[in-house]
Parts: C-alpha cells; sequence; structure tokens
C-alpha cells in the first residue's frame, strides 16, 4: 500500500510538439532503414503506375490506328497488343519488386522503432511509468507501430499510386484533348474539394467507435476479472445491463460509420457517370467539328474510371494517414521523454565490490506539482548494518527505499554510496550491487527457476536450490508440485501472494548484493514461514548492508538502528531498546503493533 | 489452427455464414438485393457505354451528325445506370456492416451472459485473456466475412449477367472471357491460401510481441531493480524480428499476386482487342461492341476480388466461430432452488462433511463445524490450507464436492437465485473495483440511499478518505479512475459488504493492507455494531491475533481439515500447530530477548508441521478471490 499512493500522475510522457511533417521526417529520420534506395522503390512505384494507361492507349491506338480505314488493320492491331502486354508485364514485375523492397524496408526500420521504444520505456524512471496505464505503453509499441506500418504499406503507398494515377491519366488526357481534360477536372473538383471534410467526418466517427469500443472491452473486461464479485454480491443482472449497454452503443457507433462510408464511397460512381456523360456529349461535338479522333474519345472513357478508385480510397487513406501520423507521435513521445533519472554510462564510476555505505545529505523530494513528502533527512547508513526503517503510511518509508535504490532523483540535497554520488555510478554496477525486493513480488510467466534465475542469468539449479537452501525454503519448494520447474503463470498467479513474495525474495539474494532493500517484502506470509525467513535473512544479510521497511515488531528489534518516519522526516533513529523507552513516535507505533500481535 | 483454406474449412465456413444469413435474413436479403443491383448495373453501364459508342460517338464521327433524342437517350441510360449502380453500392455497404456488426454485438451479448451464468470453477479453468479475446477478437473473426459476402453475392450476379451478355454478344469474345475471369478467380484462391498461413502466422508473434510487451512493462520495477534491461530488451528484439521476418514473408506473397491480379485482366482486355480486330474484320461484330467487351472486363477486373476476399476470411472466421461457441456450449451452470432464506437476525451457518478438490488435488476434506447466530468464528491456518476456498462455497462461489453448507439450516444449493446474497457478504482477500464511482462500487445497483453508504464507509472507516476525495461519492475509481492505495481500496470492499447488512459476513483477510491502528478501529467497530442494530454472524480469516482475538470461536484448518476447534486459549493450549502458527512473533520476540547472549538458539518454528507453508497444492485458493 505503500507503493501507489504516493505517486500522482503528474510526471507522463513529454511529447514534443511538432507539425504532422516535421512529425513524418523525425520519424524517418530515427529508423535510416526507410530511406535507403527509397530512390529505387519510388521509380519503381511509378513504372507500376504507367501500367494503368496500358488499356486506354491500347483502345485508342486500335480504333484510331487498327479501326480507321474500311477494314481492321488486324497486324497493325496484333503489334499494339504485343507491344502493351509485354509493358503489362513488365510494370507487373516493377510492382512485384517495388512491394518487395517496401516491404522488407518498412518492416525492418519498423522493428527497430519498436525495440527503441521498448528499450526506452525501460529506460525512464519509475515515476514516469507508472503516470502512464501499461495498457497505453504496451500499445505504443505494437498497435501505434502497427498503424505505421499500414500506413506504409498501404496508404502511404496508394497515396503515390492514386496521385500518379491521376497525373498519367490526366496527362493523357490532355495529349489527347484539353476541353475533354478540363471537363473531366471540373466534373470531378468538387468531390475533390470535399474529401478532406468527407475524411473529418469519418475520422470523429471512427474515434468514436474507438471509444465505444475501449468502452465494451473494459466492461467486458470487469465481468471476467470481477467474476467472484459478481457472483458474491448477486450483481449479474446490473453487469449484464452495463454489458448490453457497452455493446449496443458500440455496435450503433459502428453503424454510424457505416452509414458515411456507404453514403461517400458511391458518389464517385455518379460523379464518373457524370464525367462520362460530359465527355460523350462535349466529345462528339468536338468529334464533328474534327478537333478529336473516336479512339481517343473512347480512350477518355476508360481514362475517366482512373478517376474513380483513388477518390474511392482517398477517404480511407487520408484517415489512415492521421492515424499513422497520430501513431507515430505516440511512440515519439516515448522516444522524446528523457529518462529523468539516466545512466551516467561511461562517464559514471563502478562502485567497488564490498559491503555498502550510504549516506543521505539533507536529503528532500517532492513529486511533481505536490507537496514535500521527503524534507530534511539526513543520515549515514554504515557498511554491515541491519537498519530497520519505520513509519505510518505516506510517512515517506517507499520514498526513502526508492531514492537509496535510484529510482528517483532527491529534489535536494543528495545521496551517496561508499561516498560516490548515487547519480554518478553506472547501472550496470548499481543495479548489481543494491537490489531492493518490492512488496508485490511480480513474477514473469515461466518456472520457478526461470523466476529465480532472474536474480542472476548465469545460476544453475544447484545454485538456485542451494539459494532457497540457505534462506531456509527447501520444505516449501519439495511441497510444489513440479519443484523448481513448477509453473508460476502469468503474473505469477499461479502462486499465493505470499508464495510470489519467497519467490522474488530468492530471486533478490540469488542476484548476490552488497546492500539488500526489502520493501514489506515478507507481508503476505504466514507468521510462522515469516519468522522462519527473517532469521534466514539474519544470517544470509550478515556481512552485507540491509535495509528494511518493516511492517512488524520483529524487524525493528532485530535491526542495529530504526529509523522513525514521520511526514516525511526521520523523527527518531536508534536501536529498539533506546527508542522503545522514550516517549514519541515510535513508541505509539510500537504499542499499536503490540496491541495487533498479541491483542 | 485452420489457417488454410482446405475444403474442410471451407465447408465450415459456409456454415458459419449459414447461421448468420438465418439470424439476419432480412438485413442479409436486403443486402443481396442491393448488390445484385450493383452487380447487374455494373454490366448495364458497360452495355450502356458500348450503345453510347455504337449510337452516339461513331454516327457523329463517321456521319458527322446525331440525333438529339439518341443523344439524350445515351446521357440518361450512363447516368441511369450509374445512379442505380451507386444506390446499389450504397445498399450493399450499408447492409453488410448492419449485419456484420449486429451479428457481432449478438455473439458478445451471448458470451458475456453466458460468462455470468457459468459457474466460477469454470472461470478458473479459463484464462483471463482467452475470456477477454472470446468476447472481442473472436467474436468479431467470426463474422469479418459477413462484410464481404453481399459484395461477393453481387459478384456473382454481375458474372453471370456478363457471361450472358457476353454469349449474346459474340461467342469468340465470350470464350475470352470465359478463359479470363476462371483465371483470375483461381490465381485468387491460391493467393488467398498461400498467403492465410502466413497472416496467421504473423497475427500470432503479434499478439506474442504484445504479450512480451505487456508483462514486461507490468514487471518494470523488477526489472529495473535488478538491472536487466538489456536481456528483457533481447528477447522483446528476438520476438520483434520474428515478427518482422513473418510480415515481410506476407508481404512477398502479396508483392507477387497483387501485380499478377492487375495485371491478368488487363492482359484479357488486350486479348479482346486481338480476337475483337479479327471478328471486326469479318464483320461478325461492331465497333461499339469491341468497346463495351473492353470495357466490361475493366469494369469487372476489382469487384471479382471479393470472391477471395470473403476466402481470405474463411479460416480466421471458422477459428473464432468455434470459439465463440465453445464458450456458449459450456455446460455447469449453477442450479437454483427456490428456498428462500427469509429473517433479519444474525443467521446460523452449519458446514457438513464438506470436501472439495481442484482437479485431483484435495483442498478441503470432511469439514465439520458450525456458528451460532451472532456469533464469531475465526478461520486460521497456514497458507495454501483452503481458507479461501472453505469461504467462497458460503456465497456459493463454488459448491462443495461433498457435504453441503447450511445457512439457517436450508442447503444454499436449495436456495433460490439471489437468496445467498442477498444474506451473505463476502469480502475477499484481493480487492476488485468497478470502472464506476465510489458509490456505484458500493452499493453495486442496491437501492440505498447516501446515508446508509455513508453509514458503512464510516463503519470501514473509509469516511475520511473518501470524503477528501476530488468528488466525494462520485468520484470515479477503478482502472481509469483515481488511484487508491491497497488498503483504501480493502475498506471500500468492506464498505460494499457492509452496506448490504448482511446477516452472515464472511472476512477472507479482508483487511491485510490496512495499516494495524487502522485495523483495530475496524474491528472494534465492527463488535459494537454488532451488539447494536447491525447484528451479524461474523466468519473471518486471518493472521493477526487481534483479529483472532475479536473471535468466540477458533477453526483451525491444516491441509484442508478442521485440526481443532474452540476459544483461542483452549487452542494455544491443547493444539501444537494452531499455538505455533498465531504465536511465532510472539515467541520470535522472547526468544531474541533470551538470545543475547546465546547465539546458538534458534531454528525451533522451523522444524514444526505448522511452520510448514502446506504448499502441496499451488494454484489453489489464495488468488481465487481475485
Amino acid at each position: 500500500m505503500t507503493t501507489l499512493q504516493e505517486t500522482p500522475g503528474t510526471q507522463g510522457l513529454r511529447g514534443v510538439e511538432r507539425s504532422a511533417i516535421a512529425t513524418v521526417r523525425h520519424g524517418l529520420s530515427l529508423t535510416p532503414e526507410i530511406r535507403k534506395g527509397l530512390g529505387g522503390t519510388f521509380a519503381l512505384a511509378v513504372l507500376a503506375t504507367v501500367g494503368k494507361v496500358i488499356v486506354p492507349i491500347a483502345v485508342q491506338q486500335t480504333m484510331d490506328r487498327g479501326l480507321e480505314g474500311p477494314v481492321p488493320d488486324v497486324a497493325y492491331i496484333r503489334a499494339v497488343v504485343a507491344v502493351c502486354a509485354a509493358a503489362v508485364l513488365l510494370t507487373a514485375f516493377c510492382g512485384y519488386l517495388m512491394n518487395v523492397r517496401l516491404y522488407k524496408a518498412t518492416e525492418s526500420s519498423l522493428a527497430t522503432l519498436r525495440v527503441r521504444g521498448f528499450r526506452h520505456v525501460h529506460d525512464l524512471s519509475v515515476l514516469t511509468q507508472n503516470s502512464e496505464r501499461r495498457g497505453a505503453l504496451v500499445s505504443r509499441v505494437t498497435g501505434d507501430v502497427d498503424q505505421i506500418s499500414a500506413f506504409m504499406q498501404w496508404g502511404g503507398l496508394m497515396i503515390i499510386v492514386a496521385l500518379g494515377q491521376l497525373l498519367v491519366a490526366s496527362v493523357l488526357m490532355f495529349v489527347y484533348s484539353w476541353q475533354l481534360g478540363l471537363l473531366v477536372w471540373f466534373c470531378f473538383l468538387p468531390l475533390m474539394a470535399a474529401m478532406p471534410r468527407f475524411q473529418r467526418w469519418l475520422s470523429a466517427a471512427y474515434t468514436r467507435v474507438r471509444e465505444r469500443t475501449g468502452d465494451m472491452l473494459s466492461a467486458v473486461g470487469e465481468s471476467v476479472v470481477g467474476a467472484a464479485v459478481i457472483r458474491a454480491y448477486g450483481a449479474e443482472t446490473r453487469t449484464s445491463e452495463r454489458l448490453d449497454t457497452a455493446i449496443e452503443a458500440n455496435k450503433t457507433a459502428q453503424a454510424r460509420t457505416q452509414k458515411i462510408v456507404a453514403t461517400v464511397f458511391p458518389l464517385t460512381e455518379i460523379v464518373a457517370a457524370v464525367a462520362v456523360a460530359g465527355v460523350v456529349l462535349l466529345g462528339v461535338r468536338l468529334g464533328v467539328d474534327g478537333d478529336i479522333s473516336e479512339g481517343r474519345l473512347v480512350a477518355f472513357l476508360f481514362l475517366i474510371t482512373l478517376f474513380i478508385s483513388p477518390l474511392q480510397i482517398a477517404t480511407e487513406v487520408l484517415n489512415e494517414a492521421q492515424n499513422a501520423i497520430a501513431g507515430w507521435r505516440r511512440i515519439l513521445g516515448v522516444l522524446d521523454t528523457p529518462p529523468d533519472v539516466a545512466d551516467p554510462g561511461e562517464d559514471g564510476v563502478d562502485l567497488p565490490r564490498g559491503p555498502i555505505s550510504v549516506s543521505f545529505q539533507e536529503v528532500g523530494f517532492t513529486y511533481p506539482g505536490g507537496p514535500a513528502v521527503l524534507s530534511d533527512v539526513s543520515v549515514d547508513i554504515p557498511p554491515r548494518s541491519r537498519i530497520a526503517v519505520v513509519g505510518e503510511t505516506g510517512s515517506g518509508k517507499t520514498t526513502f527505499a526508492k531514492l537509496l535504490t535510484r529510482l528517483m532523483d532527491p529534489v535536494s540535497g543528495r545521496v551517496t554510496v561508499d561516498g560516490e554520488d548515487l547519480r554518478r555510478v553506472r547501472f550496470s554496477s548499481l543495479r548489481e550491487r543494491i537490489v531492493m525486493v518490492p512488496q508485490d513480488g511480480f513474477l514473469f510467466d515461466g518456472t520457478l527457476a526461470d523466476n529465480i534465475r532472474f536474480g542472476r542469468p548465469p545460476a544453475t539449479d544447484e545454485e538456485i536450490r542451494l539459494a532457497l537452501t540457505e534462506l531456509g525454503l527447501t520444505d516449501w519448494l519439495e511441497g510444489l508440485p513440479a519443484g523448481l520447474d513448477t509453473p508460476v503463470g502469468q503474473r505469477g498467479e499461479s502462486l499465493s501472494a505470499g508464495e510470489r513474495q519467497l519467490v522474488a525474495l530468492a530471486r533478490a539474494y540469488l542476484a548476490d548484493p552488497d546492500l539488500l532493500l526489502l520493501d514489506e517484502a515478507t507481508s503476505a506470509v504466514d507468521p510462522a514461514t515469516e519468522v522462519r525467513l527473517a532469521r534466514a535473512l539474519e544470517g544470509v544479510t550478515r556481512g552485507r548492508t540491509a535495509v528494511s521497511i518493516a511492517h512488524r515488531l520483529s524487524t525493528a528489534e532485530a535491526a542495529d538502528e530504526v529509523l522513525v518516519f514521520d511526514r516525511g522526516r526521520i523523527v527518531q533513529r536508534g536501536p529498539h531498546a533506546e527508542l522503545v523507552a522514550r516517549p514519541g513516535v515510535y513508541a505509539d507505533l510500537h504499542a499499536s503493533w503490540v496491541s495487533a500481535a498479541r491483542s | 489452427m485452420a489457417s488454410k483454406v482446405t475444403s474442410a474449412v471451407m465447408r465450415k465456413g459456409l456454415r458459419v455464414l449459414g447461421v448468420a444469413i438465418r439470424a439476419e435474413k432480412a438485413v442479409f436479403t436486403a443486402a443481396v438485393l442491393a448488390s445484385s443491383v450493383y452487380g447487374a448495373m455494373t454490366v448495364a453501364s458497360a452495355w450502356a457505354l458500348g450503345w453510347a459508342t455504337e449510337n452516339v460517338v461513331l454516327p457523329a464521327f463517321r456521319q458527322g451528325e446525331v440525333g438529339t433524342g439518341t443523344l439524350v437517350a445515351g446521357v440518361l441510360l450512363i447516368v441511369g445506370t450509374a445512379l442505380l449502380k451507386a444506390l446499389g453500392v450504397a445498399g450493399r455497404r450499408f447492409f453488410a456492416g448492419v449485419m456484420q456488426y449486429r451479428m457481432q454485438a449478438r455473439s458478445r451479448r451471448d458470451v458475456t451472459r453466458q460468462y455470468l451464468r457459468l459457474p466460477l470453477a469454470w472461470h478458473h479453468r479459463h484464462p483471463t485473456g482467452q475470456l477477454l479475446s472470446n468476447a472481442s477478437a473472436d467474436a468479431e473473426a467470426a463474422w469479418a466475412p459477413l462484410a464481404p459476402l453481399p459484395m461477393a453475392v453481387g459478384v456473382v450476379v454481375m458474372l453471370v449477367t456478363a457471361a450472358v451478355a457476353l454469349v449474346l454478344t459474340d461467342l469468340p469474345l465470350a470464350l475470352v472471357g470465359f478463359l479470363v475471369f476462371p483465371a483470375i478467380a483461381l490465381l485468387n484462391l491460391v493467393y488467398q491460401r498461400r498467403l492465410s498461413p502466413l497472416a496467421t502466422r504473423a497475427q500470432q508473434l503479434r499478439a506474442e510481441v504484445s504479450e512480451i510487451a505487456h508483462e514486461s512493462f507490468d514487471g518494470a520495477l523488477v526489472v529495473k531493480t535488478l538491472g536487466r534491461e538489456d536481456a528483457e530488451t533481447a528477447r522483446f528484439r528476438a520476438r520483434a524480428e520474428r515478427l518482422r521476418d513473418a510480415n515481410i514473408a506476407v508481404g512477398r506473397v502479396r508483392g507477387l499476386f497483387d501485380p499478377m491480379l492487375e495485371a491478368l485482366p488487363t492482359l484479357g482486355v488486350l486479348a479482346v482487342l486481338l480476337v475483337g480486330a479479327a471478328r471486326l474484320e469479318g464483320g461478325a461484330i461492331t465497333a461499339g461492341t469491341l468497346v463495351q467487351v473492353a470495357y466490361l472486363f475493366t469494369l469487372l477486373a476489382f469487384p471479382i476480388r471479393a470472391l477471395g476476399w470473403v476466402l481470405a476470411e474463411l479460416p480466421r472466421a471458422v477459428v473464432g466461430y468455434e470459439r465463440v461457441q465453445e464458450v456458449l456450449s459450456a455446460t455447469g451452470s449453477m442450479e437454483y432452488g427456490t428456498a428462500v432464506l427469509a429473517g433479519d437476525a444474525p443467521a446460523r451457518l452449519e458446514v457438513r462433511g464438506l470436501g472439495y478438490a481442484y482437479g485431483d488435488v484435495p483442498v478441503l476434506s470432511g469439514v465439520d463445524f458450525e456458528v451460532e447466530p451472532g456469533r464469531t468464528t475465526a478461520l486460521v491456518g497456514p497458507t495454501g490450507s483452503g481458507k479461501s476456498t472453505l469461504v467462497q462455497t458460503f456465497v456459493r462461489l463454488v459448491d462443495p464436492a461433498e457435504g453441503a453448507v447450511l445457512v439457517d439450516g436450508t442447503d444454499l444449493r436449495e436456495a433460490a437465485r439471489g437468496a445467498v446474497s442477498d444474506v451473505v457478504a463476502l469480502v475477499p482477500q484481493q480487492t476488485f473495483l468497478f470502472d464506476d464511482t465510489v458509490r456505484g462500487n458500493i452499493t453495486l445497483g442496491l437501492p440505498v440511499d447516501d446515508q446508509e453508504v455513508w453509514a458503512a464507509l464510516r463503519l470501514a472507516q473509509a469516511e475520511g478518505f473518501v470524503s477528501a476525495l476530488p468528488a466525494g461519492l462520485d468520484t470515479k475509481v477503478g482502472e481509469r479512475g483515481t488511484t487508491l492505495s491497497g488498503g483504501q481500496r480493502q475498506r471500500l470492499a468492506l464498505a460494499r459488504a457492509l452496506v448490504r447488512r448482511p446477516r452472515l459476513l464472511v472476512l477472507d483477510d479482508a483487511t491485510s493492507s490496512v495499516d494495524p491502528q487502522v485495523e483495530a478501529k475496524i474491528l472494534y467497530g465492527l463488535r459494537d455494531a454488532a451488539a447494536t442494530s447491525a447484528a451479524s454472524t461474523v466468519v473471518v480469516v486471518a493472521y493477526r491475533m487481534a483479529t483472532i482475538a475479536l473471535a468466540d470461536e477458533v477453526v483451525y484448518l491444516e491441509h484442508g481439515r478442521v485440526v481443532d476447534r474452540g476459544p483461542h486459549d483452549e487452542l494455544l493450549a491443547r493444539c501444537a500447530g494452531y499455538r505455533n502458527l498465531v504465536t511465532a512473533y510472539e515467541r520470535e520476540e522472547a526468544e531474541r530477548e533470551a538470545l543475547g547472549a546465546d547465539e546458538e538458539t534458534g531454528g525451533e518454528a522451523a522444524g514444526r508441521p505448522g511452520g510448514d507453508l502446506g504448499a502441496d497444492e499451488i494454484s489453489t485458493d489464495e488468488e481465487i478471490s481475485a
């Protein structure tokens, strides 16, 4: 209970404000793979697009040259067909090459982006990590990246193809007849002008669908995760109603979106037909005056079809482009956020091995926008000492622990380890030497051995067994159905809360740190086991520095020194025997513990 | 997993489509009618163009004039067919969407209803993630082919119409069509067959990448404190690179087939020109006819791919549908009797010969005890001794495999639906809050006024922090709401039970995250309340002495059996295991005091059976109340 409460969510990800183009440019600059050979890919795309006008040209050539005389010039038509067929195959091949290059480039670069984003999330401080919902962080390296790739492989490509198609068709149109070309553009322009508006409608509708889907998923999630509570309290009807409402709202939002799509999409067909009719009407007049040949006129009718698909998919593509840019912004938002607790890296120092001394010098800490949670804390922890930290919820114990392990940096003052400012110590050295066991022992899906080995990957099964023996947990291990190979389930949920804490402790112990920090690390195990564990810990931490955030009496009693926190300050310190004899915060705390233990 | 378009999958897929068609007859009919209009009008528009070429364009060029009537007729034909076609497209898209969304919503309703109906034991056998995807992704996948289905039907209409039109126009040109269009269809089939296993694999890997990210970010604190960022990044990278390769493999197939599918109809048009020229030479057709056929080929090239889209979705749909059906066909829903558990007085609880097992692992056996009305009983035992499972039988979260739980003499299995939760309230070990306001979380729809809610909060020692919340009772809590500490959440859960004025209150280590001082206040409050109006019988699972001390009687469990029962003092005197467990801290302290000089002392507690974690079972009771 000491972990989340102290963390107001004000230390979020800080994206830099950028325009759409700057976002894309910056995004691309982070993934050089995509730019390699982009010119070649683009050239191939243009060549592939040229394939679209082969039919109109073939028709025009056939009609104007092959069929102009009283008898069809079959030989000429054959030649035209042969040349065109070769061109079709060539452009198809270009299309193939272009696709493969595009997929390779985009997928490689996005994989890089994904991994960079993932790594950066881990590099961010605990404060920043906790300010975001886990699911939101996950989607930045999954769904958001997928949106970018979907756009680059379909929408982005379609923009190139569609623009190319419109361009090539228009050029040919104006070559055949500028009057008819103008006419066609005149027909399509209003529709093109209206596209951004349609896209806005559609985008708003999609946003609504996403929100409704989110609501629905969270309602479904509640009905599954809260299954026990729902049954225990007979809340089935209410839950069912909430679910139905959410499902129905989602359906309605989807149907509304579909209505927009179904209205906008066929408009292009009508406009195209009007253009065709216009071309026939005007073309016939021009033809009578001898300004255009019949083949060219007919070719026009084919060229108009090239206008249809770009416009039909325009709203979708614009929408995808918007999503991709939003996705890019979100992942850049992660990468742009500086890790406010940064690894000094090359400039840093490594701690020498051996017992660790810690010194807090006038340390103060304030969460962004919050009140001070720690002020003027000065304390020296000599090597090999055993320290207990006590105090009520919200007194600053956990903040103290987070500063000591450099999960956060102090706002004022400094923390030194072996005389070295903690901020100068390389993470690789720091994380090896100082290990914290948090209250909630998170486990990864895998076996017991996998999870304990997480503390020191090269450890053998024998070493793991030895560690458990030293912690006095042999009986427990033997009681497990598959011993070290027992699967712990997702998030360790196949084990009880107490057992998870045992694994977390073993994991930290195996890491063999010089300073072990226990944050109420055994609060959920039964008293007999806890006592046994405390005893074992006393043995194994001998020769190391140990700091325990205590939730019960005996931990404090066993410590060399007790630090008593109250409202962000150390109000008392000294051995248990001394403190308990004096009236004060500790004596009160002690009294309540005693009454809880014995009553 | 069915990822290939085999004939078995086809058959199953068609059956799934049949289910949807039968369920949404009217919408499907509307969609198919609209799509048929679209199909027929597509062919008609080519014919209109051919007619205009033949009767308007060519005469104008060749004779230099054209009748106004013919001109108007040509324009009307072109625009008219296009209007009808557009209407067809609009109708097809709209109704297809409605059908798909209706079916999805229907599946989701059915699945979630089933979730609420099925017993908790069923829930425990299925991972949360799976149940979530049954209701979301699977329900969506099952009905995904409904979106392109009406178009596919329209395309069939289109093809038949085109075939007839072609045959009527000119047989040799029709033959070109009969070669080209089946070739496109065949190529499509090959395409989807090659693509769908690759696409399935990519989808699978995408889920795996997401799972790793989820797990890794959930465990971010552990990763950080043990400095394992590099190892985690390597783990993520390995999977991300497999996803990349899978996506590139998909891209290769797409990259190969998409241009081929574009090229084939173009080659078809060229073939039409070639054959058509020969036919023109012989005078069998006119130039208008040639234009018409060529145009028709251009128009048909794209829609024909809709057949492939339906096929492509079928394997996924079959898997999704089967997963949904698996939930819907699950049996073992709770049976209810008709007995009512009337009365206002504290209830009497009787546990008779109760036994329970998770699979083959027995968790509880032969548990017998009773709690008299108004009395408080503590259930005590080591971690994993079956306490949480036992208390779950009191509210029928699980039914005992043997024996029975009786409240006021009525077997809970004979109680009417809803009767048990009216009488008994369980506060579980792990708190679950709904994405709702504080008020909503406490009432859960129970018609109580705010005064009663505040009274319950007061008793749960939650009044102070709730009134300090930004919007008091209206503050949103839950995942997307205000962050509460573990102890605050537990107190809300307690208030949720208390506001119901249960006649039997069951606390499963329900104040473990609350500060001892606050816990003491809660427990004294409960005892005082018991002496007055809000009287209830209480069963409490506890480790803390303060909690145990409140009980009139203690039932001590080990390995799922009642080892002893009686008042705390008596048990302390005669039951070694109990003594060992509850006095562990005290003894330790005493030893510590005695220790001083004698360093060798120790290990007494370690050897005792009561000190055993009793972990002969995993995945059992402790987490199930989550």
